[in-house]
């Protein structure tokens, strides 16, 4: 017990030396690759507290695609911040000083932590969990269980969310063509997307574009395991759907943006991100037609309800990882079409 | 009190770190930073809630008696996820904002949205990107 | 020497080996003059580390599934760890970053 709270402790201590880091530093590129050595270590941390699924995620999200967009988003703008004027440390150090009391006091009455014993721990919904999906669904992985079935509404909600934010993103950063296009302009003719860019084409790093070319069906080929692996150890669809996405931006960094954008094209994409919800709510829907509730997978092998359970998983799984993928694909294509400016 | 108790403490420091970068930097970038660490911070909370020690990650084998609860995995899980699905909305919003005001600062875009009523389609200062023609798509 | 002993002290040398590369990794990051010495320092000993670590790793795993997954991981840390530090220096290089010169003052 010593050495996990050692090990606590030092990871903590990055943690916060890390976050530290982070708010005094004025380069901004530093900034978001601390923030992304900030996820890596905190994936660690997830380990060490048992959370090895969402260790998984946090690994593809954080030291992956989110730092990819930070990056962008600071080669489309200024990457120096100025300095902090003194007539705003003060309020925000008091409302720091004062919520974090605030939170200290109140953590008093929080359990010890690890007990086996807190309020937590006793509920009967971590019977249900831990014991009786076992014969309810059969699944080894309880997170997925929870994830996909039990708490499979939620889960829908937050599909919804991401393919939200996703539209969101397209609706603000799609250029449209100018409805007055300067006569005799080559650009008229193409969409005025894709400016032109002086910019250094990844391709011509040889060694880059040959190890990238080697990874690349690797790639793609595990974000596959992890989705249809996802009941039986960490994965399933969030992660799925990150690892692909990962996949498809490091083709799009390495060779350029045409190409990926020829592999994956516009229309595909926007009718990739509607499928994945559409096959989630679908799903529930075709549960309601063979007679049960929404999301409710048992009927859908009628005479066995874990086979249906399982089946539903997967197919739910599937489209999350599907949504998911498209949202971040859409997401940095949307980002990277923009042109760089310096 | 100490070990009990000592994840918690960590992580409000990590969330009051997080909260100071939010509230006193000025720059949009280093706000949504600061915000991903607010957030990484809660996840931490939620997931230190869920552990036993002695136990092992809810993942069903054979002899093992103790799992950590599965249910904060879940919730973080789906949290981590719309959380990059949001940051990257706010991040398109701070590339909208630069289009318009040619800046990411704070104090900056409050001046140049005082001087002159045609803030968005003027924008001052010669550190806006080639983008060619004006913004199409902001209305006068 | 029972076979468990054996591949304990092992293991216990290889994580030594493999800890003690990253920290010295670590140290020429801070001590090295300019940029690209610190990047083949990184890069040597990143790639050096994790492997030792692995090995470590690999001698203890209860069964094959989890050893070839410890060896592809391997594999891969060992293609993708050279190419990020290759691409690295030349970007450096693409875009100017000068080379220290024996003599020179410690530059950034």
């Amino acid at each position: 017990m010593n050495t996990l709270a050692l090990l606590n402790v030092f990871l903590f201590a990055v943690l916060v030396a890390t976050a530290l880091a982070i708010t005094r530093i004025r380069a901004l590129y530093a900034a978001a690759m601390l923030a992304s050595l900030f996820s890596l270590v905190l994936a660690s941390l997830f380990v060490m507290l048992d959370a090895v699924d969402v260790a998984f995620t946090e690994a593809a999200v954080g030291a992956g695609v989110s730092t990819v967009l930070f990056l962008s988003v600071l080669a489309l703008t200024r990457s120096r911040e100025a300095v902090t004027p003194r007539r705003k440390r003060w309020p925000a150090g008091l409302v720091v000083l004062l919520t974090g009391g605030t939170l200290l006091f109140a953590s008093q009455d929080l359990p010890p932590f690890g007990a086996p014993d807190t309020p937590v721990q006793q509920h009967p919904v971590t019977d249900v969990y831990l014991v009786d999906s076992t014969e309810q669904i059969g699944i080894p992985n309880t997170v997925t269980a929870v994830l996909a079935s039990y708490r499979g509404y939620d889960t829908l909600g937050e599909l919804v969310v991401i393919f939200t934010a996703g539209v969101a993103v397209l609706l603000l950063l799609t250029r449209l063509p100018h409805p007055q296009d300067p006569a005799g302009a080559p650009e008229s003719a193409a969409p005025a997307r894709y400016p032109d860019r002086a910019s250094v084409v990844l391709a011509d790093y040889r060694v880059l574009r040959v190890v990238s070319k080697l990874l690349m069906p690797f790639i793609l080929l595990f974000a596959c395991y992890v989705l249809f692996h996802g009941e039986y150890g960490p994965g399933g669809g969030f992660q799925a759907g990150m690892i692909l996405a990962a996949g498809v931006i490091l083709f799009g960094l390495v060779f350029g943006l045409d190409v990926a954008r020829r592999v994956l094209p516009r229309p595909v994409l926007l009718v990739l991100i509607a499928a994945g919800v559409l096959l989630y709510a679908g799903v529930g829907v075709a549960d309601l037609l063979l007679g049960g509730a929404f999301l409710d997978y048992d009927v859908l092998r009628p005479g066995s309800p874990q086979a249906g359970q399982q089946l539903g998983i997967l197919l739910v799984e599937t489209g999350v990882g599907i949504t998911v993928a498209a949202v971040m694909t859409a997401v940095f294509f949307s980002f990277a079409g923009r042109g760089v400016s310096r | 009190m100490i070990e009990t108790h000592y994840p918690y403490w960590l992580v409000f420091v990590l969330m009051m770190i997080g909260l100071y970068t939010v509230i006193s930097h000025g720059n949009l970038v280093k706000k949504l930073i600061g915000l991903s660490l607010f957030q990484a911070a809660v996840f931490i909370l939620y997931i230190s809630l869920g552990k036993v020690i002695g136990g092992t990650a809810p993942v069903l084998e054979e002899g093992v008696d103790s799992y950590s609860h599965p249910l904060p995995h879940v919730l973080i899980l789906t949290a981590i996820v719309v959380g990059v699905a949001t940051t990257a909305l706010g991040l398109a919003l701070a590339v909208r904002i630069f289009d318009a005001y040619g800046t990411l600062e704070e104090d900056q875009m409050l001046v140049r949205a005082g001087d002159g009523d045609d803030g968005p389609e003027d924008p001052a200062g010669p550190d806006r990107g080639p983008d060619g023609d004006g913004e199409p798509g902001v209305a006068p | 020497m029972s076979l468990d002993l054996l591949l304990n002290l092992a293991t216990g040398l290889l994580m030594l080996a493999g800890g003690g590369f990253a920290v010295t990794g670590g140290v020429g990051l801070l001590r090295f003059p300019d940029f690209y010495t610190r990047v083949h320092a990184v890069g040597l000993t990143d790639s050096a580390g994790a492997g030792l670590i692995l090995l470590a790793l690999l001698l203890q795993v209860p069964d094959w599934g989890t050893a070839v997954r410890l060896v592809l991981i391997m594999l891969f840390l060992l293609v993708t760890g050279p190419t990020a530090t290759q691409a690295l220096a030349q970007a450096a290089r693409r875009d100017g970053v000068r080379i220290w010169l024996d003599g020179e003052r410690d530059r950034g």
